[in-house]
């Protein structure tokens, strides 16, 4: 009997991997698709790494792919935007060994800047693109990804989203297949994008499209379900599962391959079925298409396109009622904080106290927007901080941004932030800009990275200084400092947004969540020498409170014991104990 | 057998992720099929999280419902009282006496509700146990969530052998017998 086990959607999409013969992956690490390379990264069969940013991710497996074996990329829906410059080139130049490229997208912002579909971009790449509804299908389509891409010479999008890279389900096992390396061959015509080749390839490109829409009534991924035919539903990924809960008589046509669409298999069950609906979260994909046939069909007219779906939600438009919900309590919203001992609380407690404006990047840092540290201005994608100050500076002129630096994380400086400070050497910027070091990968849950001296296999490797980096690109004032050091940072960034010199302030200290990082003492509040001025409140740690009495009180198992509290308070009621 | 539907809730770090999962490995021992919907990124950075185990013959949707759920596992009162909806009128709901305050009480912006345990038990049944109190006793409060489990595992079923042997599967191997013991004090309430 093969082996049942529980599985969570991103670690079946490993293990598809994994079985799939695969020998070469590569990623950035992104909420919700981070899981997938920690867990290939258990299976020795598979060379898998962190990059630095996507875009290098899909170049490294386009190399392995040429060169003939199997490859992977991942990454999440925003990650594509830094990839499509060498994807929407890879679909004209095809595979050798198969190459997958696994996207997972964000419905409804668990952790997110934006909501786009990469069914769009698919579509305008030409890329083929599977969607699974479970663990299960997650492997299953993984492996069947490798298949059509060797098939039809192209790379393939497994396209999931955030129910599915983070819900578990029962996945079977099976052996991994080795599957023998291609013969490399030189091909000008194949592999070299010049104008030449590429305008064949854009043939080529068109003419596998048209293909795959024939074909693909036959892929086994589609499913029809006819039963009841009154009422149909169109659908794909994690809204089936919603379709089958809410209307479990309904006929359904699943669709596993949603770009191209298999368009016979859609006129067939159109034929079949007096009244249909198209199911798909975010944006109207598949119902555009199917309408553009001259099929009548509703979709986004009831449903939204935003957030995720469910089968209430789903009910609920259809049948036009509302689910009553009449006992919903109205309570206080608890949004995620910085964790306590978090070196970045120290940072913002110091840009608040000088009043100065952040412009922000992607992290855990964002969260330093809202209160009471009140310092991001602005974030946009990852690496936009530094070049955002830039533009200030260019619009508004350098005196505008005396009281401006930008702020970003380690992991997102070697991302993209490394090109921006390039354009603020060359174009002679005088702004600041803060490096948050916490030596890892934060909010994605503690990743490697160029500078941390470990690859994503556990092994030992150069770590890249980052002060050494910035300083041979030619910034002329590069600082690094203790992140808990908050006089010191308060003296320097004062310093240094005062000044007309290019500066980079490395404030560093490790993540609080990161193993064994926890100091040896906890906080403790004398509450006969409080006098309830609340300036220990307004570094925002969840380990502070305040009690009936205006007094405050430490919660000696949240806190860490980073102290920072004990510099805002001016009557010393707060002292370090042993823990 | 109609599916089983459970949550499970509480603050970012708490511990709640890995409640579900063992629930769900049991399910899945028992021969169940099963889904569980989890939640990662930043929203775990000390915000409200939400769980949902679901197992029965077969399961589609990971999530469940409003008004669906069987068992509402709680970390945390006001977590307790944020879901409550989600629980059946007849459901039951577990709940550990904690308070975490959130950032929006800590600034001023709400206040933490009062007598937030007499309302959840007024509109559901409800078992309270002091979590931590129990783990504290016991020498780790990092137990806190097998002391939930064990409080809670008489309302999902299975039997004690059964949560025992995934729990000694799921946790790290130094934390075996602590976990145990703090299942059991959490099942038998003391």
């Amino acid at each position: 009997m093969k082996d049942k086990i529980i599985m969570l959607g991103n670690e079946a999409i490993a293990r598809g991997v994994y079985e799939a013969g695969v020998k070469v992956s590569s990623a950035y690490p992104g909420t919700p698709s981070t899981e997938i390379s920690e867990n290939l990264a258990k299976y020795p069969e598979v060379y898998c790494e962190w990059a630095p940013n996507e875009k290098v991710a899909l170049e490294v497996a386009i190399g392995a792919s040429y060169s003939g074996v199997r490859s992977l990329a991942c990454m999440k829906h925003v990650g594509l935007n830094v990839a499509s410059d060498p994807l929407y080139t890879f679909a004209y130049t095809g595979v050798n060994g198969g190459s997958v490229i696994v996207v997972a997208d964000d419905p409804g912002l668990a952790s997110s800047q934006n909501e786009q579909d990469t069914r769009m971009i698919a579509r305008s790449a030409h890329v083929p693109v599977l969607e699974p509804s479970d663990s299960m299908e997650a492997k299953e389509f993984t492996k069947f990804a490798f298949e059509l891409s060797e098939k039809y010479d192209t790379p393939v999008i497994l396209r999931t989203t955030t129910k599915l890279s983070h819900s578990q389900g029962i996945v079977e096992l099976c052996d991994r297949v080795e599957v023998e390396d291609k013969v490399y061959e030189r091909n000008v015509k194949k592999h070299v994008m010049m104008p030449g080749s590429a305008i064949g390839r854009h043939l080529v490109v068109e003419d596998r499209e048209n293909r795959m829409a024939i074909d693909g009534e036959k892929f086994p991924v589609n499913k029809v379900e006819l039963s009841d035919t009154k009422i149909g539903f169109i659908t794909s990924g994690i809204p089936y599962l919603y379709v089958k809960e809410a209307f479990p008589n309904a006929s359904v046509l699943k669709l596993g391959l949603v770009n191209p669409l298999p368009k016979k298999l859609i006129d067939d069950f159109m034929s079949k079925v007096e009244k249909v609906y198209v199911v798909e979260e975010l944006e109207p994909v598949i119902e555009e298409q199917v309408k553009s046939w001259g099929y009548t069909v509703i979709g986004k007219e009831i449903f939204t396109k935003q957030g995720e779906y469910s089968a209430n939600l789903i009910k609920n438009a259809i049948l036009g009622v509302k689910s009553q919900c009449e006992d919903r309590a109205t309570v206080p919203a608890r949004p995620p904080i910085l964790c306590p001992g978090c070196p970045h609380r120290s940072v913002f407690s110091v840009l608040n106290s000088l009043k100065i404006h952040a412009a922000g990047d992607i992290g855990c840092y964002t969260l330093g927007a809202v209160a009471p540290l009140n310092v991001i201005d602005t974030t946009v994608c990852m690496g936009a901080s530094i070049s955002t100050l830039h533009g200030i500076e260019k619009a508004k002129g350098k005196d505008y941004i005396k009281n401006w630096v930008a702020v970003i994380g380690d992991s997102t400086f070697l991302h993209t932030g490394i090109n921006s400070l390039v354009n603020m050497v060359y174009n002679k910027s005088t702004g600041t800009v803060l490096i948050l070091d916490n030596r890892t990968t934060g909010m994605t849950g503690h990743q490697e990275h160029a500078a941390t001296g470990k690859t994503l296999k556990g092994e030992e490797t150069y770590a890249i200084d980052l002060a050494n980096l910035c300083s041979s690109i030619g910034v002329p004032n590069v600082i690094t400092i203790d992140a808990f050091d908050v006089d010191g940072l308060k003296k320097t960034i004062k310093e240094s947004v005062a000044s007309d010199v290019l500066t980079v302030i490395i404030a560093k200290a490790p993540c609080a969540l990161l193993k064994g990082n926890k100091f040896p003492y906890v906080c403790k509040a004398e509450s006969d020498k409080c006098k309830k001025c609340g300036m220990c409140l307004k570094i925002g740690c969840p380990a502070i409170t305040k009690q009936d009495d205006g007094t405050i009180k430490i919660d000696e198992t949240m806190c860490n014991g980073c102290g920072l509290c004990i510099n805002y308070c001016k009557f010393n009621a707060i002292n370090k104990v042993e823990r | 057998m109609k599916n089983l539907n459970i949550m499970v809730v509480g603050v970012g770090g708490q511990g709640t992720l890995l409640t579900s999962r063992i629930i769900g490995k049991t399910a899945l021992n028992d021969g169940f099929d099963v889904k569980l919907s989890e939640v990662h990124g930043m929203a775990q950075r000390g915000g409200s999280v939400v769980t949902f185990v679901r197992f029965g013959e077969k399961v589609f949707e990971p999530v469940v419902e409003e008004g669906d759920v069987d068992v509402l596992i709680a970390f945390e009162r006001l977590e307790a009282l944020r879901y409550l909806h989600y629980l059946k009128k007849d459901g039951v709901l577990i709940v550990n006496d904690c308070r975490i305050d959130p950032m929006t009480v800590v600034t001023g912006v709400a206040k933490y509700p009062e007598n937030i345990l007499d309302e959840v038990s007024s509109k559901r049944k409800t078992v309270v146990i002091d979590g931590l109190d129990i783990a504290k006793k016991l020498g780790n409060s990092k137990v806190l969530n097998s002391v939930v489990l064990g409080a809670s595992a008489k309302y999902i079923g299975f039997s004690e052998d059964e949560w025992l042997d995934v729990l000694t599967k799921t946790v790290p191997p130094k934390t075996i017998d602590i976990n145990k013991q703090a299942f059991l004090a959490g099942k038998n309430g003391k």
